[in-house]
């Protein structure tokens, strides 16, 4: 058995996710670069990962959100940027975390839709989605139907 | 500012929409980050050690198996504070082993009999359900008292 020593405890690590037309990873990691006041930033094919005191990451993406507000997406991070515990260098293949980043980004225009929607409209005057616990039973006329055109 | 636990636990859409209409989510990174940046033995690569299924006995009996166990120490204490929760019902990246499946299914169970506000959705398919799905968390999140 190893002792562990965590490094830069009491840190948070937040991945900014980018799914907008007018703007880049890599040009939304210059700007953070220009405001970020000892922050770590990796820029990463979908984004960045940042991480610094709470305080600094917050203040940070409360300025990177401004960019493009509604194409910008902010998860929080267990792991360091570039651990090696995580990262696709050290073990091959996509990192762990990063299936289920790649299934959201395929729903996360429909997502910048509604929060473009939103601003321009009353959430109250929006119809709820459906229920998915709502488990629609056969309606009996349906079923008579189905009885009646069934070959013999 | 009320906890809302989220369903998928790594979903970057509910732990974006959360915390953008003034809430704090509750995902698994935050457990995870707990267990990382604690000092102790090294325990690869989740810093999950054999006092977690211990942990969990809190909330899965003893023949349950120590996966699931394990799991759930770092979910139980997660579903005991939230103060509200967002399911997606139909979230297939939160497929997993056994232990996984049977971890996904003791969560939902355990928030649907925990008496806090909940929403269940399924993942929007085109822009008119993201509208809707949008609108319904932002609607959902205002009832908790988060901001306009």
């Amino acid at each position: 058995m190893t002792e562990y020593a965590p490094k830069n405890p009491g840190s948070v690590t937040k991945y900014i996710v980018v799914e907008s037309p007018n703007i880049t990873p890599s040009e939304l990691a210059i700007r953070a670069y220009e405001i970020s006041q000892g922050v770590i930033i990796k820029e990463t094919c979908f984004g960045l990962a940042i991480n610094g005191t709470e305080e600094e990451v917050d203040r940070l993406i409360a300025q990177l959100r401004t960019v493009d507000s509604d194409h910008i997406f902010i998860k929080d991070r267990g792991f360091l940027p570039g651990d090696p515990r995580r990262c696709r260098a050290n073990l091959g293949g996509a990192r762990p975390g990063f299936h289920g980043i790649e299934f959201e980004t395929t729903v996360l225009p429909y997502i910048s839709t509604g929060l473009e929607e939103l601003r321009t409209r009353d959430a109250e005057g929006i119809p709820a989605p459906q229920n998915p616990l709502d488990r629609k039973k056969l309606d009996v006329y349906i079923l008579k139907k189905l009885i009646e055109t069934q070959e013999p | 500012m009320a906890k809302v636990f989220i369903y998928p636990t790594t979903s970057l859409i509910l732990s974006d929409l959360v915390a953008r209409y003034g809430h704090t989510p509750l995902s698994s990174a935050i457990a995870i980050r707990e267990r990382i940046q604690t000092a102790g033995i090294e325990s690869i690569p989740l810093q999950i050690t054999p006092e977690e299924p211990k942990k969990g006995l809190r909330w899965a009996a003893v023949e349950v198996p120590s996966g699931v166990r394990g799991r759930m120490a770092l979910y139980g204490p997660m579903i005991d504070t939230c103060d509200a929760a967002i399911i997606i019902n139909d979230a297939d990246l939160a497929f997993g082993c056994m232990g996984c499946a049977r971890t996904n299914e003791l969560v939902k169970y355990l928030i649907r009999q925990k008496n806090v506000p909940r929403l269940d959705l399924n993942y929007p398919k085109n822009e008119k359900e993201g509208i809707q799905f949008v609108a319904a968390i932002k609607r959902f999140l205002e009832t908790l008292g988060g901001k306009k």
